[in-house]
């Protein structure tokens, strides 16, 4: 965290509530400072300014405020808002949620930057046009990731999202090259912290690597702070660097919560579920720094993750973040059950920026259509699968039997793989082809008839 | 008035309470603290007042000086608009830093304008009168009418270019310039509005055959995340025929608002041999932009149009998403303290969504021209639940909703409006005017195809629980031309050059096509077919036939029909 030139500080405590501490007697305290709160133990904690009223300031204490008494509590107030350092030097660091280094290493040197960041002027943006190609062929065939496009991940508690997260983190390539990877974990266990190690070594020992770790132990108001830090960060190795970046950040919801327990020590009226109404705002604040920048080579590419309680995927954090992302992956336990890794429900997933980043003269000039006319045929096959467990799958006719062996096929040979495995692109569409084949010639009408005939034959 | 000033008591983000400002009215601009940061009246009480900040209030502390300006919430309207993007204040965006901070210089636009005056000294004006046009890089001339207040005889003209603030003419002693200011959230005059019904063609079959908007009237959007509604406003935004289309991203996304810029300024505008860019104005004010300017980007959005109608143009506004502009509401109202409504939604969220949607109008401007300001909002319910307060708020003021179906988008079915849910009020006069235009088949197909795919979803649930070949043969048919009417007519092709946009000829011949091949599958099996024939027939050429004639290629339609009814009849 950045070093402080500390003004002069108040120790009026005049109210504890929740991770909320109330000084009075302040002067000259603007909104949305930062603070540094000195306890009589000697210890440090942080705040940020929510309010001021008159000679009152509330401030959220990001490490809690437990065992905090009012008497002897010394505030100072730095005169502007929370920044982070920001530089090459973060690659290859392991930090906690507030960005102080867990790895034995010095602090971070670098730059100091405002962790809100500032919107982007949206005339500046250069539309994301290049797909990233992750080897992971369900992702790549029929949810094109693009390079700067924010796409999260909505998964149940026990679904292997992490696993997901993190082989596109290690395998994802745009134009051949690979990616930096910040990932920030917000209320991660102790055992998915390890996990993400694990899997993250080969980028980590490159020193392609960023690590921000929240545990699920760890201070909770800290998470809001958590992805804030990653994103800053990421943003100055990708705009004024010109890397190419991607953020993981999981888990959102875990987030969220954050987020809802400072709306309800301060007693704001809650919209959904608890969650404060400016949550879509909030969330927008983090997913909308992706993107790319006319004229500079980085990108800054986001993919979150998030677990939808029990399922819901109309539970505020899954549903105002499908509203600003472009496009969501879907994992679902049924597709799980059959024994496919990734379990992505592909009927429910969608990547908005696909069309611009796949076909001709991006990926592969049937691209497009392969991708139209399997989800076409998957959604034809889900309705004969329900009707065939009502009347029995020998009253299907012949055409609805065609489209449950496609679905066993496309399955099978298209969307299952292995943890590890990376697939090409022209591998994966040439299996989707092979799919299609088990459709009769008349149903493919997504397809242009020219296109059939040069990958099937004439029938 | 002596301009007050006062100091900043308390802040907590864009809520700023002062005391000490005398004179200030609601809805007055203030300046806040050093950064000079632009705030509105919302509350008074005594002398304290409640402003709502527009900017990022990072810093403001109590006691900071703040300054009464005597304004409203205004923007100049003027040339310089038509193929620029601007923030939700209507400050410029194109030619402004990467990132917006609120320090930015705001340029005042010092560029030099030519103008042809259309009145020479000693002519009467009155307001509404065209004063002169000023040529822009598109094809739509802008007319510099003559504000409400300018009345008399013209003095003198300048003879050069000038700025937009500078004077042009002069009206007996009163300087006017080619830009006009005006408040944001007040309805520019007219002098009636009308009340007969012209349909607007929005190139969408979906909307055109079913559920037509007039011009002038407000349509919405509902749909939940992933249901297409930003595509489908896109493609209207393209592909409607109007003279002026307003585009606001209202607490939408970045790269959004980047795709919309870009593809307009490649897409040529068949009707006028321009660039789309050029006959449209981008209002962003993406999701990360400070929200309560995004609660008057809305009101810019809608004040623009109407400068545009004034000068007697069919104008659309499309607003994406009106939902998030109810939130910024609902956002302020909660830190003010309010009294919460329906899910934490201010009590005046009905008049807010009234106020806006009812500035939609075909009316004669002042100037006794023929235009319309046609207002399409999207609406994002939560988690899809069309029974949320913004959704049915919103479906009281509005003529046309066009609901997107979550189910239909998973199938990609695109546009995905659903024929369960949406509605057109205006669906009987438009089809008296495409009767007077000579379609009187217009109706009677529209009321046929609703007919065949209300019937066809009854059945679809039926053979669901029975298995469709224990359906009788005629109704197995219903179910077919349920099929070939999503697949053949409704479906449109976002990407294909062909299919993007249909014009009236193309979309009638082609519905007219599929109810004829469908008649002609009822005779067959009422002649004793077997229905599994009539299904297996390969009638993928009439599927397809949308993306491989042109959008205006009606004969190629009518042809390739004829050819696939000419195959069903060898059937027989």
């Amino acid at each position: 965290m950045t070093a402080q030139t500390a003004r002069i500080g108040f120790g009026d405590v005049r109210e504890l509530r929740g991770p909320l501490l109330v000084v009075g007697d302040v002067d000259g305290v603007g909104w949305d400072e930062f603070a540094t709160i000195d306890l009589p133990d000697g210890s440090v904690r942080h705040g940020l300014v929510l309010e001021v009223d008159g000679d009152l300031a509330v401030l959220q204490v990001l490490e809690g405020t437990d065992a905090i008494s009012p008497g002897g509590v010394w505030v100072r107030f730095s005169g502007r808002p929370l920044q982070v350092r920001v530089g090459p030097d973060w690659y290859g660091r392991v930090c906690n949620g507030r960005g102080e280094p867990l790895d034995g290493g010095p602090p971070i040197a670098g730059e100091p930057r405002p962790v809100a960041g500032w919107p982007l002027n949206p005339t500046r943006r250069e539309p994301p046009r290049e797909a990233v190609l992750t080897g992971v062929s369900v992702l790549d065939t029929l949810t094109t990731l693009v390079r700067g496009q924010k796409l999260p991940i909505f998964s149940v508690p026990g679904m292997p999202h992490l696993t997901l997260a993190t082989q596109i983190a290690a395998r994802a390539t745009t134009a051949g090259e690979g990616f930096r990877v910040v990932f920030a974990g917000m209320g991660l266990t102790h055992a998915d912290i390890a996990y993400v190690r694990d899997r993250l070594e080969e980028r980590s020992a490159a020193g392609e690597l960023v690590l921000l770790l929240n545990a699920a132990d760890d201070p909770v108001i800290e998470r809001v702070l958590t992805p804030r830090i990653a994103l800053t960060v990421a943003e100055h190795l990708a705009f004024e660097r010109g890397d190419d970046v991607l953020v993981v950040m999981s888990d959102m919801t875990s987030y969220a919560e954050a987020v809802r327990e400072v709306a309800a020590a301060r007693r704001e009226i809650p919209a959904r579920r608890g969650y404060p109404g400016y949550l879509y705002s909030d969330l927008a604040g983090l997913y909308e720094r992706c993107g790319r920048i006319q004229g500079r080579p980085g990108s800054v590419t986001v993919v979150p993750v998030l677990t939808m309680p029990a399922g819901d995927i109309t539970h505020p954090v899954p549903d105002l973040t499908g509203y600003i992302t472009e496009g969501q992956v879907v994992l679902a336990p049924e597709v799980a059950a059959r024994g496919v890794y990734p379990p992505v429900d592909v009927l429910s997933s969608l990547s908005r920026l696909m069309r611009s980043g796949a076909g001709p003269g991006r990926t592969r000039d049937d691209h497009l259509p392969v991708a139209a006319q399997v989800l076409a045929a998957l959604a034809r096959a889900r309705q004969a699968a329900e009707l065939g467990e009502l009347v029995g799958v020998s009253a299907l006719s012949e055409t609805d039997r065609a489209y449950l062996a496609f679905r066993e096929t496309v399955e099978r040979d298209l969307f299952a793989q292995g943890t590890d495995e990376g697939r090409e692109l022209a591998d994966s569409l040439d299996r989707a082809w092979a799919a299609l084949d088990v459709l009769p010639r008349r149903e493919l009408t997504m397809l242009p008839a020219a296109m059939v005939a040069e990958h099937l034959g004439s029938p | 008035m002596e301009l007050s000033a006062g100091t900043v008591r308390r802040v907590n983000g864009p809520l700023v309470e002062v005391d000490g400002l005398t004179g200030v009215a609601m809805l007055d601009v203030v300046h806040l603290g050093p950064e000079r940061i632009a705030a509105e009246v919302v509350g008074l009480a005594g002398e304290r007042a409640t402003l709502q900040a527009y900017e990022y209030t990072g810093g403001l502390r109590p006691g900071h000086q703040v300054e009464a300006t005597g304004d409203r919430l205004s923007g100049l309207f003027g040339p310089g608009l038509l193929g620029q993007a601007f923030d939700g204040l209507l400050r410029p965006l194109s030619g402004a830093p990467v990132w917006l901070t609120p320090d930015r210089e705001v340029g005042a636009g010092d560029r030099a304008w030519q103008f042809e005056a259309r009145v020479s000294v000693g002519d009467e004006v009155v307001p509404g009168t065209v004063l002169a046009v000023v040529p822009e890089a598109g094809p739509v001339e802008h007319r510099v009418v003559a504000p409400a207040g300018v009345r008399g005889r013209v003095t003198w003209v300048a003879d050069g270019p000038v700025t937009v603030t500078e004077p042009a003419l002069r009206v007996d002693d009163r300087d006017v310039a080619l830009a006009e200011r005006w408040p944001l959230r007040v309805p520019r005059p007219f002098r009636e509005r009308l009340s007969q019904v012209v349909p607007l063609h929005t190139g969408q079959r979906v909307l055109d055959l079913l559920y037509p908007i007039a011009r002038g009237a407000a349509a919405a959007v509902p749909g939940g995340f992933g249901t297409g509604k930003t595509l489908l406003l896109q493609q209207i935004a393209k592909w409607s025929e109007a003279d002026v289309v307003v585009y606001v991203g209202c607490g939408e996304r970045g790269n959004e608002m980047a795709e919309v810029l870009t593809e307009l300024a490649l897409v040529p505008d068949e009707r006028t041999g321009g660039r789309l860019v050029d006959r449209t104005v981008i209002i962003a004010n993406t999701s990360n932009m400070p929200m309560m300017a995004r609660e008057a980007s809305i009101h810019s959005g809608i004040a623009v149009a109407e400068y545009f109608r004034d000068m007697g143009y069919d104008v659309v506004v499309i607003a994406d998403s009106t939902s998030r502009w109810a939130e910024a509401l609902r956002e302020f109202a909660n830190r003010t303290g309010d009294l919460p409504a329906e899910e934490g939604y201010p009590a005046t969220l009905a008049s807010e969504l009234a106020a806006f949607y009812e500035r939609a109008g075909r009316v004669v401007t002042l100037g006794g021209r023929t235009a319309s300001t046609t207002v399409i909002g999207a609406v994002s319910p939560p988690g899809g639940d069309m029974t949320e307060p913004v959704t049915t708020g919103t479906q009281r003021f509005i003529r046309s909703l066009w609901l997107l179906d979550r189910d239909l988008a998973y199938a990609r079915h695109y546009p995905a409006v659903s024929w369960n849910g949406s509605f057109a009020r205006d669906a009987d006069a438009v089809g008296a005017w495409h009767a007077a235009r000579g379609d009187p088949a217009w109706r009677s197909r529209r009321a046929t195809t609703t007919a065949l795919l209300a019937e066809a979803d009854r059945l679809a649930s039926l053979a669901e629980v029975i298995g469709t070949s224990s359906l009788p043969a005629h109704e197995r048919v219903v179910l077919l031309a349920g099929r070939l009417l999503r697949d053949a007519v409704l479906q449109q092709n976002a990407l294909s050059g062909n299919d993007a946009s249909c014009t009236a000829a193309k979309g009638a011949a082609l519905l007219g096509g599929v109810l004829d091949v469908v008649d002609a599958c009822q005779r067959l099996v009422a002649r004793g077919v077997a229905a599994t024939t009539v299904e297996e027939t390969d009638l993928a050429d009439l599927v397809r036939v949308r993306e491989e004639v042109g959008p205006g290629d009606a004969e190629g339609v009518a042809q390739r029909c004829a050819e696939v009814l000419a195959r069903l009849e060898e059937l027989a």
